[in-house]
């Protein structure tokens, strides 16, 4: 697999935008950055969503509004709820209590189905590919409202053919930016892992999203393939769409988030611009737990080491 | 031995109403389980509504064809609602018990004796041919060649099933290569993600199931018509040997489920005149003609894992497939 996306990623790479420096959206809070602080255009507005598992409450987030028109990453330790989250959101799982806001309609017990055709695509933390249907398949199946998708009109190819080929055109434009277009009557399931990835975003996109929300998008990424994924997610945003994404690099997220949101336990912990949020003790505290500094006298040396490690993360400015 | 005995009525096989009715419950089952993803043990379920539902329209309420075709064709639509709405949103392998069980609640329903008046119990329903052979117009007299000569009836269902089962192979091709049936093929393949593209998946499950199970009923009636209706005959192994025949022909495949049956049929009626003679001409001296009777089914069993083993997947099957077997 590997060996695919190397051959992929070593072909020249013409990205529309420039790819050292992304162009940061500002701007987009009202007041002091906290956990919780309002947004100047919020497109998806989360309040007192909370969902337990037995005894442990996974998610429990009071409120936060993601800003609409720029890269949001959600970040925070493992187990912070940040995937349950997700699925929350986006219908695939249902929270105990709490309402939600997506373009000022309510989402709250919305089916997953009907999340995704209000313009709020997702994609997965574990790649899901349609593996024994053809990449073109798979990006076919992306596309909303087809006639031919209803079991009658099915049978009459004269009423969907026209708009078939509209998508397919499409589907081949964006496979073609995704330099996916080669495997395009190949299966699913022959692509690299990281081609899975690129071909997941595609699909996405098949379907004119507003938000884009994408778990974990580099999880799994051979490095050569990171930086053609990150120019793809920085398109997004200068196409006009809203990304919204979990990821665990932090050089990532400070390279193309305009905003963060930390949650350790299941709450908003911190929000704010990358550089500062990484500076908040809140987010220190999440990752590496509140007494980090204090000498509990078992092995001092270890933690000294993970303290000096997420200064050097946190110095580590481009 | 009489080879030429043996070939022949293995050839009445190749197109017998049977033949037809098998081919057709598994294109219905090549719709559930080779292209949804569906794990539809109920297949048997569906063909005894069919038969019933036509056998019990004719003889109790004096139907037309046509209206016991259609009160079959709704008792299996209602089956499939009753099935799917609770199991659906669940894993596959619930649907799989909840079929497997409600396709033997509907045989014992069948065969319970307070419903005999109507039902036939245990000895079952017959004389209900009257109306189909009403429909026949060609006129007395045998027609065909060689091993597929018959009279006036057989032919006229011959020719009934077989455009049933062409038409019903058109259809699923057709809607297998339109939209809806990409939707289907990817539910299969993972039906969360079809979900995260806005596909109601519950809704295109449901009418795979009830497409599927129509198939089956339609099946069901063919399979009646020759014979008479007995609820032994829609045990579990009716869904078994539907099985066979789809993995034999390839699960997501037009001409498979067809071509399966076919071969199967052949298969089964050639070992099972060959064992008989071959136990009377004394080859099998350790064997009882009744022992014989039950060896064809081992050998077609033999027949069906050799198949298997070195063709899985099947014999229309695309073998690309297989390579990302998960």
């Amino acid at each position: 697999m590997s060996a695919n996306a190397v051959s992929q990623a070593a072909a020249p790479l013409e990205p529309p935008v420039p790819t050292k420096k992304p162009v940061k959206t500002t701007g987009l809070h009202i007041g002091e950055a906290g956990p919780g602080c309002a947004k100047v255009d919020p497109i998806l507005v989360v309040d007192n969503v909370r969902r337990t598992f037995g005894g442990l409450t996974a998610v429990d987030v009071a409120h936060v509004e993601v800003p609409r028109g720029a890269i949001t990453a959600l970040i925070g330790p493992n187990g912070a709820g940040k995937t349950t989250l997700f699925n929350l959101l986006t219908g695939f799982d249902k929270p105990d209590s709490g309402k939600w806001t997506f373009d000022g309609r309510s989402l709250a017990g919305v089916p997953a189905y009907k999340v995704a055709r209000m313009g709020q695509i997702r994609t997965f933390q574990l790649t899901k590919a349609l593996g024994l249907l053809t990449v073109m398949d798979n990006m076919l199946l992306g596309a909303k409202g087809q006639t031919g998708e209803n079991m009658f009109r099915a049978l009459m190819p004269f009423l969907w053919r026209n708009q078939e080929e509209e998508n397919r055109a499409k589907a081949l434009d964006l496979l073609t930016r995704f330099k996916l277009d080669t495997k395009k009557n190949d299966y699913a399931a022959s692509l690299s892992g990281g081609q899975r990835k690129l071909l997941e975003m595609a699909r996405a996109l098949m379907s004119d999203p507003t938000l884009v929300m994408l778990d974990e998008p580099m999880a799994g990424v051979n490095p050569a393939l990171t930086q053609s994924l990150l120019d793809h997610i920085l398109n997004l945003k200068s196409q006009g769409m809203t990304v919204l994404f979990v990821e665990h690099d932090m050089h990532m997220v400070r390279h193309i988030a305009d905003w963060v949101i930390v949650m350790a336990e299941g709450k908003v912990v911190a929000e704010g611009d990358p550089h500062e949020v990484m500076q908040n003790p809140a987010v220190i505290d999440a990752y590496l737990g509140q007494h980090h500094d204090e000498d509990i006298g078992i092995d001092p040396d270890a933690e000294t080491e993970h303290v000096s490690a997420i200064k050097e993360l946190l110095d580590d400015e481009r | 031995m009489d080879w030429g005995a043996i070939f022949s009525n293995a050839a009445v096989e190749l197109i017998s109403p049977t033949t037809a009715a098998y081919a057709l419950a598994a294109l219905g089952l090549a719709v559930h389980f080779g292209y949804t993803g569906l794990l539809n043990f109920g297949q048997a379920g569906f063909m005894a509504l069919g038969a019933y539902g036509y056998a019990i329209s004719i003889l109790t309420f004096g139907f037309p064809v046509w209206g016991a075709f259609l009160v079959g064709v709704g008792a299996s639509v209602i089956f499939a609602l009753i099935l799917g709405i609770p199991t659906l949103r669940l894993r596959a392998d619930y649907l799989a018990i909840v079929t497997i069980a409600a396709a033997e609640i509907v045989r014992l329903l069948f065969t319970t004796n307070t419903y005999a008046s109507v039902t036939g119990s245990a000895n079952g329903l017959s004389g209900y041919k009257n109306e189909f052979a009403a429909l026949n117009p060609l006129a007395d007299g045998t027609y065909g060649f060689g091993p597929f000569t018959n009279n006036a009836y057989d032919t006229w269902l011959r020719i009934v099933a077989w455009s049933i089962v062409i038409l019903a192979a058109l259809l699923v091709w057709q809607i297998m290569r339109s939209p809806w049936g990409r939707v289907i093929k990817g539910i299969r393949e993972d039906e969360d993600a079809v979900r995260a593209l806005g596909k109601n998946v519950y809704a295109y499950k449901m009418q795979s199931l009830i497409f599927g199970g129509v198939l089956g009923t339609i099946a069901g009636m063919i399979f009646a018509l020759p014979r008479a209706v007995v609820p032994s005959n829609y045990q579990t192994t009716l869904t078994f040997f539907i099985y066979a025949i789809l993995l034999l022909g390839g699960a997501a495949t037009v001409l498979g489920p067809i071509i399966g049956s076919m071969i199967f049929w052949v298969l089964l009626s050639f070992f099972s005149g060959f064992v008989a003679r071959a136990v009377e001409a004394g080859w099998l001296p350790f064997m009882t003609s009744i022992q014989g009777g039950q060896l064809r089914f081992i050998l077609v069993g033999v027949a069906i894992m050799l198949i298997v083993i070195f063709r899985p997947q099947g014999i229309f099957g695309n073998k690309k497939e297989l390579a990302f077997v998960r």
